[in-house]
């Protein structure tokens, strides 16, 4: 595989640490790279110039990249919208279908793991006055389809349920989760920023009526997403950006052609490449894994193992704390907890939700691997954690009590 | 983060990483943090007939910045009476080490943690507890 | 002929070839942002360097810089997240600033294009309800200056806030925030020689009150959720730093290049009027761009004349290019009170630094010709000279 051949310089220099937090962001694909450029130098024009044949030119690549898009999620070109990235699309489709829908219905319902942007719209919604339900998740990360029908009501305008979560990668059962929605009548919106591309994904067959999809986590540009809008049975929903009236008037704006062009070769190519694709990432997340395993005592793959993509594992190392183990594994890029959340020292709400403790939130650490990442990354990474985690075990008062056989749920701890 | 080339060399290199006797009348054992908040010290100090701090240990879970604030305390304390001792301010621990003001809370708990140690240990000597036990409780 | 003519600089231009190469080396990096390993910071460190270069050219704190997917989105933030239920927006606003938000009211402007300042006090002092009055820099159609600073200090003594959509003034005209006087600029990469997708709200004090649109990661201060486009981020820079040196080297709106464009359009503008008596150069009265001409030919609708004019290899716009569907009448032109003969029959002509004599000449033989062929009166004695 020539990607993998060329990885050593994809998305990383000479001396910099190995890439493996794929869920933050994906390096672009040099063959994406290759389609954008142009736009932004010979072929500059305005796709909304309908006047000349620099704007048609323009115009043609964002036709193009609508197709790739709709291709690899089944649906019909026209259904594509182009936003400036998924956040953008979650706040679209939650907010749209909410406002247009509100007379008929008030009730959003929504899941505790979903990002941030879809729980920070849905607490908007709800001091605008929208009912709001957000449902629970098992240990495992996924949600309970008997819940998930009693909580919907003919007062539901959409129920919002992510594809692939972007902390523990597990995989919802969306096909499910539509015939739910379809028999119930309210929409259907999933964010697959994570799930495009790792995942086959059919809006018809799901019966999904939004979808939202990200450039910059399928190996495209950073700034550009897609927003799916099913047309039969027609979804229609109040734009947040008024303006020139493009994208169906959904979405004004100048559209990037050079962006367009980049999200839709990444998800040709995604959509070309996956079966095999899928195949290598799961023998290099089981490599790891056991690699890892066979080292350390005391570790935890959080949310489910088998309904998950293969390019995800997040790991409690129970006895040691997420962001020294950070600090240990400098030469591996990876992250504790949502790239969105990691600055801030509060432990991830998504591996909470699983029911784990603060503690075990704390001492977690999330690999995501792709498209670049080789055997070599592999076992060096196992190498590198098994040292950090043994090093800060043999100085982790907590780890000493486990060996003594303390329970440290036994302690009064004085929390500060 | 950035972290300062001291912390990275607390954390790489810590000083005084074990444990002490915790029954030994001695040795003085303070734990303080909570794992729910990511960080947990354990400083032990062993005391000289003469009063003088002769020995200090550590271990700590915790980030970077509350191992390298726990290494630095078990240096400072060393050859230190417990007066001394229990007068080290976490200020100084936060300049010593640049900590940025999110990372101030380690910094505060390394200096609960000898008060903490200091504590127990005049306990089981029996000497009169005094400000620096009620400063850490 | 030979080659085309690019005559519609005021939609698009190309990006700058250091622009390219700078994005060129960011889209082969990889990292987000809000990470805290190496590739996270060096892809914030990257943003925040982009930030300070828009932030030097508008005058403005680099923590009042909101980056965004472009011009209509930061008009969009502006206009609904100042927290004003009033919005005033001058009748010649682009359609992001006139349609951002319901129950806009309208600011007239004379027959020049040029805002009605003495209606704009009419109107804020007739209802005492906080404001914000939203009136652009220069106008995409016609290239009309609009009286920035008099309408800021008219809104400003009326408790009103200020937006101006700056986003075709670079390298044109001075950024200054204080000089202009307003509390928020729009500003849009690919006028300026960046990229498209990316755009830019600067506000003249960095605790600005604004209520994000986009909700979620709580980037941007929390004024704008979204995983960065720091390709875009990082060519805007690039774009914004080589337009301050322009602006340097060539004094503050008069370049070389300014220049160049200027006698160019006014060559082309008076050849026009020569060669077709009837031809009307809209806005041409007022203080305009260098860059730009509205250039009518009464009679023959504006589609046909752009049709007639690809057909030879020159490109120009009728009315803004963003009107999704089909061209419509410009409400730009039926707001400077022109008739409907002159409003649905002019076309849009704008140069770029490198615009040349021979694409003028180029779109003056096309459009001679064409109204020729339409039967209008043309000038050969005009021609000859």
């Amino acid at each position: 595989m020539t990607a993998v051949a060329k990885s050593k310089t994809i998305g990383r220099g000479p001396g910099q640490p190995i890439y493996l937090d794929y869920q933050a962001t994906t390096p672009c694909d040099p063959r994406v790279v290759e389609k954008m450029l142009p736009y932004l130098t010979e072929k500059f024009g305005n796709p909304h110039s309908r006047t000349h044949r620099y704007g048609w030119e323009a115009e043609e690549a964002v036709e193009v990249a609508r197709e790739q898009v709709a291709a690899i999620i089944g649906a019909d070109p026209k259904e594509i919208i182009f936003t400036s990235g998924a956040t953008e699309s979650n706040n679209l489709a939650l907010k749209g279908v909410a406002h247009f829908y509100k007379d008929k219905r008030d009730h959003v319902v929504t899941v505790v793991t979903e990002h941030k942007c879809v729980l920070d719209t849905c607490r908007h919604l709800e001091q605008e006055g929208f009912r709001v339900t957000y449902l629970p998740v098992g240990a495992n990360g996924l949600i309970d389809l008997a819940e998930l029908e009693a909580a919907v009501t003919d007062k539901t305008a959409i129920v919002s349920v992510m594809g692939v979560n972007n902390e523990i990668g597990v995989i919802q059962p969306l096909a499910e989760i539509g015939a739910i929605c379809r028999k119930k009548g309210a929409f259907f919106h999933s964010d697959c920023a994570q799930a495009v591309g790792k995942i086959p994904l059919d809006v018809n067959a799901m019966n999904i009526d939004l979808m939202s999809i990200s450039g910059h986590k399928i190996y495209g540009p950073k700034g550009i997403g897609a927003l799916y809008v099913r047309r039969r049975p027609r979804v229609r929903l109040v734009p947040l950006i008024n303006g020139g009236g493009q994208e169906r008037g959904m979405r004004s704006g100048t559209l990037a052609p050079f962006l367009c062009a980049g999200i839709g070769e990444a998800c040709a190519i995604a959509k070309a490449e996956m079966g095999a694709e899928s195949e290598r990432l799961r023998m290099l997340r089981d490599r790891l894994l056991n690699g890892l395993n066979a080292r350390l005592k005391e570790i935890y793959v959080n949310g489910d193992l088998d309904q998950r993509i293969p390019g995800n594992i997040n790991i409690s190392f129970a006895f040691v704390e997420g962001e020294g183990l950070m600090m240990g594994v400098k030469d591996l890029a990876v992250s504790s907890g949502s790239a969105c959340t990691s600055a801030s020292l509060e432990p991830s709400y998504v591996l909470r939700a699983l029911g784990l403790d603060a503690e075990m939130a704390h001492t977690s650490l999330r690999f995501g691997i792709g498209r670049f990442t080789t055997e070599e990354d592999i076992d060096y990474a196992i190498v590198h954690v098994a040292e950090a985690v043994e090093h800060l075990r043999a100085m982790s008062p907590l780890w000493e009590m486990h060996l003594d056989g303390v329970d440290i749920k036994s302690i009064q701890w004085a929390e500060h | 983060m950035a972290y300062s080339d001291k912390v990275v060399d607390h954390y790489e290199n810590p000083r005084n990483v074990g444990a002490l006797d915790k029954e030994s009348s001695n040795v003085g054992t303070g734990l303080v943090g909570a794992p729910a908040c990511g960080d947990v010290m354990k400083l032990q100090i062993k005391v000289s007939a003469e009063g003088i701090i002769e020995d200090a240990k550590f271990k700590t879970f915790g980030c970077g910045s509350a191992i390298a604030s726990s290494s630095l305390v078990t240096e400072w304390v060393k050859g230190k009476t417990l007066d001394e001792a229990a007068a080290i301010k976490n200020t100084e621990i936060a300049h010593e080490l640049a900590l940025p003001p999110v990372k101030i809370h380690c910094s505060v708990l390394a200096e609960d943690a000898i008060k903490a140690a200091i504590a127990d240990y005049r306990r089981k000597a029996g000497l009169p507890e005094d400000e620096a036990e009620k400063a850490a409780g | 002929m030979t080659g085309v003519a690019y005559l519609d600089h005021n939609a698009g231009v190309p990006a700058l070839p250091q622009v390219v190469a700078a994005m060129a080396e960011v889209l082969a990096e990889t990292g987000n942002p809000s990470a805290v390993h190496a590739f996270g910071r060096r892809a914030r460190s990257r943003i925040e360097a982009a930030r300070a270069a828009l932030a030097e050219l508008a005058g403005a704190d680099p923590a009042a810089v909101v980056f965004t997917s472009g011009g209509t989105e930061a008009n969009a933030l502006a206009l609904r997240g100042c927290g004003r239920s009033r919005v005033l927006v001058s009748a010649v606003e682009h359609v992001s600033v006139g349609g951002a938000v319901a129950g806009a009211e309208t600011i007239p402007v004379d027959g020049d294009g040029i805002l009605d300042l003495a209606a704009l006090d009419r109107l804020l002092a007739a209802d005492d309800t906080p404001a914000l009055v939203s009136v652009m820099l220069a106008n995409n159609e016609t290239g009309v200056i609009q009286p920035v600073a008099e309408a800021a200090r008219i809104a400003h003594a009326r408790g009103a806030l200020v937006h101006c959509d700056a986003a075709q003034a670079p390298g044109r005209l001075s950024l200054d925030l204080s000089g202009l006087g307003v509390d928020f600029l729009t500003l849009s990469a690919h006028k300026m020689g960046g990229p498209a997708g990316i755009g830019v709200l600067i506000g003249s004090k960095s605790d600005m009150d604004l209520a994000p649109i986009l909700l979620g990661g709580g980037q941007e201060r929390r004024r704008r959720a979204g995983t960065e486009n720091i390709a875009g981020i990082v060519g805007f820079g690039v774009a914004a730093t080589l337009q301050m040196g322009r602006m340097a080297a060539g004094g503050s709106g008069d370049g070389d290049a300014i220049l160049g464009m200027r006698n160019l359009r006014d060559r082309l503008e008076a050849e026009a009027m020569a060669r077709v008596p009837a031809a009307v150069v809209v806005g041409n009265r007022a203080e305009r761009l260098a860059n730009t001409s509205c250039l009518a030919l009464p009679g023959v609708p504006a589609q046909v004349q752009v049709m007639a004019l690809d057909l030879e290899g020159v490109m120009v716009s009728a009315g803004a290019a963003c009107s999704s569907g089909k061209v419509e009448p410009s409400r730009v032109l039926a707001a400077m009170g022109l008739p409907p003969e002159v409003a649905g029959c002019a076309v849009r002509v704008s140069l770029g630094p490198a615009s040349s004599a021979a694409e003028i000449e180029a779109f003056l033989a096309a459009w001679v010709a064409l109204a020729r062929r339409k039967g209008l009166d043309v000038s050969d004695a005009a021609e000859a000279a």
